[in-house]
């Protein structure tokens, strides 16, 4: 239990998926406009790593490691991701429509989420069994989720501010997530 | 210029993946802490570009054009697969240091990219000299990051060091927040020089797969190549639906006329 609660605060925020280890930095610049998308974004990645991690880790578990497979785990995590996004979003089309209202418009967007892989990846590095590999990966989308809040609470903020022309747009919001990155390193000393 | 050294010329400055199209920002951010991790990082992804643009290519009459994305990530996968035991075998340090960004190539937005721009359309030594072009750009660009945080951040350049004792490296610029800053200097940079960039465009399409990537030719992942199918469907049924209205009224015009004639001709009797 202990090490599950280890587990689930490293890697939300000791080891920030986004502020420290770079994946999924397209819909952290991308879709951190607005918190309501932002949020819908931190949800719709929530579910689907969670998902997408305790599948990978079954099939390396039971099918890869086994037969000694590892070397294919690229392909086969990358095309099992793909398509269980497709699959997530056509079940959620027939059977939960609010929900799908709610995440649909983001679903397309995370197959190229290289958060996504990459959780998977490291929780076969780490050698995670599958309900560690769960927790791992339901911490690293909970930590995506609140850096992109976050970040939209920002940016909110600085519509209005008189910034430097040149620093309009992009740059500004890369200083804000080296500022937040600094912040979260403070969270090192947490462990 | 010949159209293969212009495929060269094209990747390295004019459509530069790091500094113009602003292209897979994950390993830019990633993996520049040094120059020679940068510079690594861009040379494998440049063999894995030309290789893939070359099986794509080879491909490009035998893949059919629904199951396209799909085929090129496995083609992609394999190559890096292959090229990361590959880097495991004989260059173990940089297997290391380079770690998960390694298989991460695989959803890197330039390969895709390239294989469905150009590697799907062209022929085989026009997409290899097109991956060759695109991969030394972005491992220039790499490397050029790699240089100036290593320079900031531990006072050395490929490893040797070349500033004074009393130059107290900023450490920062080696750990993550750096890698934010410094990009953010640079597309300020490119800002203030009115420089060709993503960053500076103004895009007004909601065909975004999030930020930067906006600018991955258009329809580089199947996300945006839904959008855009979506987004012709319904400007086909616009304009048909205005052709149609169109012919409607045209039908109703001519009906009243018909019909107005048709009552002056009969008043006309009547009188």
């Amino acid at each position: 239990m202990q090490q599950l609660a280890l587990i689930l605060v490293a890697s939300a925020l000791v080891n920030n998926v986004v502020l420290s280890q770079f994946l999924g930095i397209c819909p952290f610049l991308g879709v951190s406009k607005k918190i309501n998308t932002a949020a819908g974004m931190g949800m719709a990645v929530v579910f689907v790593i969670t998902l997408a991690s305790g599948i990978t880790s079954c099939i390396y578990q039971f099918l890869l490691k086994p037969y000694n497979l590892d070397y294919l785990n690229t392909i086969v995590f990358i095309l099992v991701i793909a398509a269980l996004v497709q699959f997530v979003e056509m079940v959620l089309k027939k059977t939960m429509k609010s929900l799908y209202n709610a995440l649909g418009v983001y679903l397309p967007l995370i197959t190229t989420n290289c958060a996504v892989l990459g959780i998977a990846i490291i929780n076969v590095q780490k050698e995670y069994n599958i309900l560690t590999s769960i927790v791992n990966g339901f911490g690293t989308a909970v930590g995506f989720t609140i850096a992109i809040v976050i970040l939209a609470g920002v940016r909110e903020r600085m519509e209005d501010n008189d910034i430097p022309e040149s620093f309009k747009g992009t740059p500004i919001v890369l200083v804000t997530a080296g500022l937040m990155a600094i912040a979260f390193c403070g969270f090192a000393g947490l462990i | 210029m010949n159209k293969y050294a212009e495929r060269l010329y094209n990747g390295i400055f004019k459509e530069n993946p790091t500094f113009v199209l602003m292209l897979g920002m994950c390993p830019t951010l990633a993996v520049t802490s040094s120059a020679i991790n940068g510079m690594g990082m861009g040379l494998t992804t440049t063999v894995v570009l030309t290789a893939s643009n070359i099986m794509i290519s080879l491909l490009r009459k035998v893949i059919p054009d629904k199951v396209r994305i799909p085929a090129f990530i496995v083609v992609v996968a394999s190559l890096v697969t292959i090229v990361q035991q590959l880097l495991h075998a004989y260059v173990p340090s940089l297997y290391d240091s380079l770690g998960i960004y390694i298989p991460l190539i695989v959803v890197n937005c330039i390969i895709l990219g390239r294989a469905e721009a150009y590697a799907s359309k062209n022929t085989i030594l026009l997409s290899a000299c097109d991956g060759v072009g695109m991969g030394l750009g972005f491992a220039i660009g790499l490397t050029l990051i790699g240089i100036f945080r290593e320079l900031l951040g531990a006072g050395t350049i490929f490893d040797t060091s070349i500033t004074p004792d009393s130059f107290e490296p900023i450490t920062i610029f080696v750990l993550a927040p750096g890698a934010f800053f410094v990009l953010a200097c640079l597309t300020a940079l490119q800002n203030k020089l009115k420089m060709p960039s993503a960053t500076n465009k103004v895009n007004s399409d909601n065909i975004v797969c999030g930020g930067n990537c906006s600018s991955c030719s258009g329809s580089a992942c199947a996300a945006n190549h839904g959008l855009i199918e979506a987004e012709k469907a319904a400007q086909k049924a616009q304009k048909a639906a205005a052709v149609k209205a169109a012919a409607m009224q045209k039908e109703k015009v001519k009906m009243e006329v018909s019909e107005s004639v048709g009552n002056d001709s009969k008043t006309g009797k009547e009188k």
